[in-house]
């Protein structure tokens, strides 16, 4: 099942460039939420925060407190130990190239040690299968490699990749900007039934895409917050000027 | 920036703004026709009542179009869902105008009466409620279709008035009843012109304020019911 996410007073940095300012929210669990903002906001540096993944790049560095379920993740659990019950799915699918679909789909679990050859089978199975992509590829998973599917199975792979090593929480940046409208589809339902089962975060640009798929939606702007509510909220009639100059746009 | 999508807001607005414009002078010249009993202004009505339509639909379309091709959101989303209920309302103003007209000819073909409903004033005060809902939608000025809303209870008071007087004259007079019953609908479509001109205020408030402010007056009579029997 998925968790909140409580966040209190989120601060980030690049080196001297402060990028995240002072942000407090609530994410529900077993909810979608998504992040819009102009580029360059801060919302892509924010999910980054969320799995500690910001930390990666040596100039950047974060303060505040970010629990997920009832877990410090700065605190109480180590970044290895957080990416693997938070999952991340990026813009362009990145599924390893010289890999089967099989062994894309069961490297997570083989790199935290597993080897049982039916416990994997059955993970593999039920991955694809959640991600819609199990009969299309289910003669061919030894067969073909990861590269050989096209872009929206290509990132439906990765996020069967990011399901097996049974995460509470998804996060997507930008899951379909690289994909067509077909594919697209397929990636906002999968979010609309993934969410039964986990707590999903996406970042878009996309704003009909943040309408159709989540049920809060966050606004970002100039590394702040400027609101998170309900997206009917946001998308009929949001409080602050800013969020509505943005998404009707009138921006800039 | 979104340039040629707020153009093309502007346009609808403005193709609306005209439509508006022939619904309020056919109620005009109906009324005009009714205290002057010149028949040549109830043609004019009618003639007007096909031009209506037309812009009804264009402006329809025009409103479904920006949807499906822009997908508006926020205060855009408002300003178009009010646009295509404002556009059926005046739609609405101009047929109550042919029936005010229709009821006029029927009447300069009876014996001319002394009736106890002052038509005038109340198309006054309808044509007012009218106006200033449309200058509201202009202004986008919320506090204006807010004063609109109010005047509708002495719109409906007088129509409430001209039903009583009216059966009282009936039962005194029954050789008048077609010239009254004439001018009772003719205020009531007058009541209905100040009905339409209450959505129009309603619509304007949503689009500039979020706030749906329908059927709240419903709430305060039910209200005022309640304190009235407790």
């Amino acid at each position: 099942m998925g968790v909140g996410i409580e966040v209190v007073d989120l601060n980030a940095w690049y080196g001297v460039t402060h990028t995240l300012k002072d942000i407090t929210l609530n994410i529900p669990p077993n909810s979608a939420t998504a992040l819009i903002g102009p580029s360059g906001c801060g919302k892509s540096t924010f999910v980054r925060c969320l799995n500690r993944m910001h930390e990666t790049n040596p100039a950047a560095r974060a303060t505040g407190t970010v629990k997920v379920g009832d877990r410090d993740i700065y605190r109480d659990a180590s970044p290895v130990e957080i990416r693997r019950r938070i999952g991340m799915v990026f813009q362009r699918p990145n599924p390893f190239p010289t890999m089967s679909i099989y062994d894309n789909v069961a490297s997570g679990l083989k790199l935290n040690g597993f080897r049982n050859r039916k416990v994997l089978d059955e993970v593999v199975e039920r991955s694809l299968k959640q991600s819609a992509l199990w009969e299309e590829v289910k003669d061919d998973l030894k067969k073909k490699s990861g590269a050989s599917l096209s872009g929206g199975q290509q990132q439906r792979l990765c996020i069967a990749r990011a399901l097996a090593v049974d995460p509470e929480v998804l996060l997507m940046d930008e899951p379909a900007s690289a994909l067509d409208p077909v594919s697209t589809s397929k990636i906002e339902d999968l979010i609309f039934n993934l969410k039964n089962e986990y707590t999903i975060v996406i970042v878009t640009h996309n704003m009909q895409q943040a309408a159709r798929v989540a049920e809060n939606t966050g606004f970002f702007l100039m590394g702040q917050l400027v609101e998170f509510t309900s997206t009917n909220v946001i998308f009929t009639k949001p409080k602050d000027k800013r969020t509505e100059d943005y998404i009707t746009g009138r921006f800039g | 920036m979104r340039v040629k999508f707020h153009k093309n807001l502007d346009e609808l607005k403005e193709r609306l703004l005209v439509m508006a414009g022939l619904a309020e002078q056919a109620v005009q010249r109906s009324i005009e026709a009714y205290r002057t009993r010149d028949l040549s202004l109830c043609d004019l009505v009618f003639q007007s009542e096909p031009a209506i339509n037309r812009f009804e639909r264009e402006v329809d379309q025009m409103a479904l179009d920006l949807l499906a091709m822009e997908q508006p959101m926020a205060v855009d989303l408002r300003f178009l869902y009010a646009v295509l209920r404002i556009n059926a309302d005046l739609e609405r103003v101009g047929d109550q105008a042919v029936n005010i007209a229709a009821r006029v000819q029927e009447m300069t073909a009876q014996a001319s009466a002394e009736l106890p409903v002052d038509i005038p004033k109340l198309a006054n005060l309808s044509s007012a409620m009218v106006r200033k809902s449309l200058q509201s939608l202009i202004e986008a000025n919320s506090e204006m279709a807010h004063s609109v809303l109010a005047m509708d209870d002495e719109v409906d008071a007088m129509n409430s008035d001209a039903f009583h007087a009216i059966t009282e004259l009936v039962q005194r007079k029954p050789d008048l009843a077609p010239q009254a019953l004439n001018a009772l609908i003719i205020a009531r479509n007058l009541e209905r012109v100040g009905d339409h001109a209450t959505n129009i205020a309603e619509d304007v408030i949503f689009w500039v304020e979020g706030a749906d402010v329908r059927h709240s007056s419903d709430s305060r009579s039910e209200k005022r019911d309640v304190e009235e029997t407790s």
